[in-house]
């Protein structure tokens, strides 16, 4: 680990001010920033711890959303979000203790790990990423593996989802880290189904437009039947082929409806 | 009822207390006042030619001691390799030079260019880092056909090739197994991968080197299984340091698994630098350089074949293996695939011929070397999946196959060089199909298929060599040492004991289970007796822990020299007694003139053995105190029959191991209990081999699965609860304690009944599946199932 400067503000407006400085760093829970640090990958002239900000806690209901502050670890939305069972879920299936008593929700959103579970919740709940500056929709904000729409110093201070009618997130775990190797998270809203895809594409999180399209006229499995998805885009690695993956999603999307009906 | 003490009691592990309460001494736990911190700069090339080190900015920073480079190793040894092999045509191997740190061309990634040696590890990075490499990379070979074809980029330009050797077992037989084969009503092929492993030790390696300057005396501590073997070869072969003026320590040892056996470049180093700096040295080694550095295992590639007659009777066996050695030849990598994998190849099957041969192939990848199981898990697995896959050819029950051809008569002399002395497969397969409920399968797959899930059973038996090994046999096959093993037993004046045993322990639990026979022999108290191990200083001589051989050869010198003590005691008592010492007894700690209620006890007797006021000093010197060296007169054959159980998602090609059952011949057990743990062990790293371990390298030589987000290790919930037993004993005939050895059983007996089983599972479903190569991950599954 290189030296840093190390600043813990109390405030979302403290926090932007010190995120201004070259090569300062946002510090969530460290999960993947912290052995990405000991690794000596990253060499921040500051880190920016955002765990000491109040306004960045706690889940509350609003209308039909649900807002989860943006420094709440996994552990607390599994405890909290008793209000949208699916995401509880999710949050209670990530990681391992450790991750999950420090990670947060802003933190992995930030990250956008093309594996990571929250982008999969966030993208079909139609999630509004809400940060010191604006409120991006989850459909503008995943922009690829490790890139999302958020600018230099940008903090998200919580995340509204719009909780659906039923919903569901299986995950199909890579053997060694136990991430994702595809997960699948299916949302019936009001408004139609969304089915978002993590662990599987080079592209990162994204949505699975056909499988919609044919939930949106029967949200049951035999909606699914004979649907695939084109697995050139998928990523292949050592532990799952771009068709195995491919085949995967189908495989997990089925079991998410199956679940949530 | 179950004893309490004494041989075949359970008592619980006396050094789980510290190891679970934060209070083991492991050798990162020690710290030298004044130490400096070495850092490894490692090659992130698999092949290239080294054009120059600039070292002067990197020393220039802050904390900087020393950098060293091969240039500072001239005149140094290179490590040495512990077993020199001879080919099929009478030539020895080839044996490359294996510098310290890399002199001239770099030829694995991992391997050390350089280390800064500083006064904190930090500073020792951050110098690294500023060190200027300038390397000409090379084409790196991989694939070991690829590395013996014509015209092969070579790992050692010095070499004629990249053969190490093309070795056989036994070369007279080769005409003789060919004819088999054309008599052959049957014959059985299998083509199949022992996939590469990193053993991954919870604790990674560790070395201090230390120096006094006042004795010109030099320690090492470090993370071994083995503390006297380093010493040898570190003294003699690497830094030419007397064994008198050379201290090896290793203390707590977090897990070894082979891996910890060998001498290592970086323990020669740290002796080496604390010298020319004067100073302690230590290196803790990171996960990440655990990966390239700790030698890897198995990696074999294989060609079987099986030969029977028209009544399935097994006629011949015939192998054609590729090992790999890596780029350079580790402490005992080459007798890995030969005799510690030949001499297994009969199985506990009757087959009259059998032909074995084995070219090692050095490639642009890490050593490969022993790790648990070391060659005998590479011999069961091909033999007992292609007697698998003959059942299912010729329509026959696997299980009843295997019975038909099982050695019954014993001693047996097999045609690959060994003769085991005892064992009953029959027993253990009876005891296997009872404790695995066999005959309740059909119901339990109809159930499985039920949930939509393919449920296979797969079945195999297993025979290891081990209790390694009589010393003059392995000296005629190429060892470089001996592999007798030594104990001390010194008695105190109060009658407690200390046994200073060669053996090492790294989680065996020695410290519990020696005490048990000591306890047993004399009738007194554990808690009495005292286990020093790990420290040349303390110990007078060791071999070391591997291969199964603690109990087995280590257990039978401390029974030796414990003798010794009690026929020397019983001469003191003899005389307390004013009797004859041919008229004494000894149990339960008494000492006692047969036929009378004359007696005294152990204390007395030990007390009066140094307070000689009432003794025949005339006849015998006072103390208590003797040394035995055991070399045992054969391999020891522990055997068993396993059976697994698994249930296939077609959906995913997910296995899920739902029943795992071992049926163990060890012959006499002394602690039932850690004889539980250490199969449930081994079997857990079966289960790792066979479903999740895979050490992948791509064509350059790049390392894939360099960490655990890539590598899988196996966690509990991967992993059933087992049904073991050992209650099947055929006792060793030619150790004392009769017992035969348990570390290794698990991790050899498991992969192949979990590959026989979900293949049996694919084929259920109608699946024309012959086989599926380890590891039998989620993807290679589905691609069976939909191939």
């Amino acid at each position: 680990m290189y030296n840093f400067e190390f600043e813990k503000p109390s405030s979302v407006e403290d926090a932007v001010a010190a995120l201004a400085a070259d090569d300062a760093q946002a510090l969530g829970g460290g999960q993947t920033l912290i052995p990405t640090l000991k690794q000596r990958l990253a060499s921040p002239s500051k880190l920016v711890s955002l765990s000491g900000i109040a306004e960045m806690l706690g889940v509350r209901s609003e209308g039909s959303a649900l807002v989860i502050g943006g420094g709440m670890t996994h552990a607390d939305v599994a405890a909290q979000a008793a209000a949208y069972p699916a995401l509880a879920e999710m949050a209670a299936h990530i990681g391992d203790p450790a991750v999950r008593n420090r990670g947060t929700i802003g933190g992995s959103l930030a990250n956008n790990d093309p594996s990571a579970d929250y982008p999969a919740a966030a993208l079909a709940s139609a999630a509004v990423i809400v940060t010191n500056a604006r409120e991006i929709a989850a459909d503008d904000y995943f922009q690829g593996m490790f890139d999302t729409a958020l600018d230099e110093g940008e903090i998200i201070t919580r995340v509204k989802f719009a909780v659906p009618q039923a919903a569901n997130y299986q995950k199909f775990v890579q053997p060694a880290s136990r991430f994702a190797l595809v997960g699948v998270f299916v949302a019936k809203h009001a408004d139609g189904v969304r089915v978002a895809v993590t662990g599987a594409s080079e592209q990162g999180v994204f949505r699975w437009g056909e499988a919609e399209a044919a939930l949106n006229k029967e949200f049951r499995i035999d909606a699914l039947m004979g649907l695939k998805i084109n697995p050139m885009n998928m990523i292949g690695d050592l532990h799952g082929t771009k068709e195995y993956r491919a085949h995967l999603v189908g495989v997990m999307t089925k079991r998410a409806v199956a679940a949530a009906v | 009822m179950p004893k309490d003490s004494g041989i075949g009691a359970s008592p619980k592990r006396r050094e789980d207390v510290r190891f679970l309460t934060g209070n083991g001494n492991y050798t990162d736990d020690i710290n030298i006042h004044g130490q400096a911190y070495a850092h490894f700069l490692r090659s992130d090339l698999a092949h290239g030619r080294i054009k120059s080190i600039g070292t002067d900015a990197a020393a220039a920073m802050p904390g900087v001691v020393r950098i060293f480079t091969a240039a500072d190793f001239e005149g140094v040894g290179g490590i040495p390799c512990g077993w020199q092999i001879t080919d099929r045509q009478g030539n020895v191997m080839q044996e490359p030079k294996h510098p310290i740190l890399a002199d001239g061309k770099v030829r694995h990634v991992g391997e050390a260019i350089a280390v800064v040696v500083a006064d904190s590890l930090e500073q020792a990075r951050d110098a690294a880092e500023a060190i200027e490499l300038d390397i000409e990379e090379l084409p790196a070979v991989i694939d070991m056909k690829a590395a013996v074809a014509d015209g092969s980029v070579k790992v050692h330009d010095d070499l004629t090739s990249n053969l190490c050797y093309d070795w056989s077992l036994v070369e007279e037989n080769r005409e003789a197994v060919e004819q088999a084969f054309q008599d052959a009503a049957h014959v059985t092929t299998l083509e199949l991968v022992n996939n590469r492993l990193v053993a991954n030790p919870m604790e990674p390696r560790v070395a201090i080197g230390q120096y006094d300057r006042s004795a010109n005396d030099s320690t090492l501590y470090t993370t071994s299984q083995n503390p006297h073997l380093i010493r040898l070869l570190m003294g003699a072969f690497v830094l030419g340091i007397p064994e008198h003026k050379l201290r090896v320590v290793a203390p707590d040892v977090g897990g070894g698994f082979g891996t910890k056996i060998f001498h290592y470049a970086e323990e020669a180093f740290c002796t080496f630098a604390a010298k020319a700096i004067n100073r302690a040295v230590k290196w803790t080694s990171s996960r990440s350089e655990a990966f390239m550095s700790d030698a890897h295992g198995r990696d074999h590639v294989t060609k079987i074949e099986l030969a029977l007659d028209a009544d399935n009777n097994f006629t011949a066996v015939r192998t054609d293996t590729y090992a790999n050695m890596g780029a350079y030849l580790s402490t005992f990598s080459t007798a890995v695939p030969t005799w510690l994998h030949g001499i297994l190849m009969a199985g506990n099957y009757k087959t009259p011929l059998i032909y074995v041969n084995v070219k090692a192939v050095f490639t642009n990848t890490v050593p490969v070397d022993a790790y648990r199981g070391a060659g005998r898990p590479e011999a069961t697995y091909q033999l007992e999946r292609v007697i698998d896959i003959a059942a299912r050819e010729l329509g026959v029950d696997p299980i009843a196959l295997r019975r038909q051809n099982f050695i019954t008569e014993f001693p047996y002399a097999t045609p690959v060089a060994v003769e085991y002395d005892t064992g009953d497969y029959h027993a253990t397969m009876d005891k296997l199909e009872e404790i695995a409920d066999l005959s309740g399968f059909a119901d339990r797959r109809a159930e499985s298929e039920k949930n939509g899930k393919l449920r296979g059973l797969g079945v195999n038996c297993y025979i290891e060599a081990c209790g390694i090994a009589p010393s003059n046999l392995v000296g005629q096959l190429g060892a470089r040492a001996g592999l007798y093993e030594s104990a001390t037993v010194r008695v105190n004046a109060t009658g407690g004991l200390v046994v200073m045993t060669g053996s090492h322990s790294h989680g065996q639990g020695h410290e519990t289970s020696f005490p048990q026979v000591i306890a047993e022999m004399i009738g007194i108290d554990e808690s009495m007796i005292e286990i020093v191990h790990g420290d040349t200083a303390k110990v007078p001589m060791g071999m070391g822990t591997y291969g199964s051989r603690s109990l087995a050869v280590g257990g039978s010198a401390m029974v030796k020299a414990t003798e010794k003590i009690i026929a020397k005691a019983k001469k003191i008592a003899a005389h307390l007694l004013e009797a004859s010492d041919a008229d004494i007894e000894l149990k339960d700690g008494q000492f006692s003139v047969a036929g009378t209620d004359k007696s005294v006890a152990w204390g007395e007797v030990t007390l009066a053995a140094y307070v000689p006021h009432n003794y025949p000093l005339e006849d015998l010197e006072p103390g208590l105190e003797e040394t035995a060296f055991y070399d045992p007169a054969n391999f020891t054959y522990p055997s068993g029959a396993y059976a697994c159980e698994v249930e296939v998602d077609p959906d995913t090609g997910k296995v899920s191991i739902e029943r795992f059952s071992a049926a163990d011949d060890f012959g006499n057990i002394v602690n039932p209990m850690i004889v539980d743990g250490q199969v449930h062990g081994g079997i857990g790293q079966g289960i790792g081999q066979a479903l999740l371990e895979a050490c992948v390298y791509d064509e350059n030589g790049q390392l894939l699965s360099a960490s655990f987000m890539d590598y899988a290790m196996p966690r509990a919930d991967d992993l059933p609860f087992y049904a073991v037993d050992h209650s099947c004993q055929t006792p060793c005939t030619h150790n004392p304690l009769g017992v035969k050895g348990c570390g290794e059983a698990g991790a050899i007996g498991s992969p192949p009944s979990v590959v026989n089983a979900v293949v049996d599972a694919l084929q259920s479903a109608g699946r024309d599946v012959i086989h599926i190569d380890m590891p039998l991950s989620p993807n290679r599954v589905w691609a069976a199932l939909n191939g």
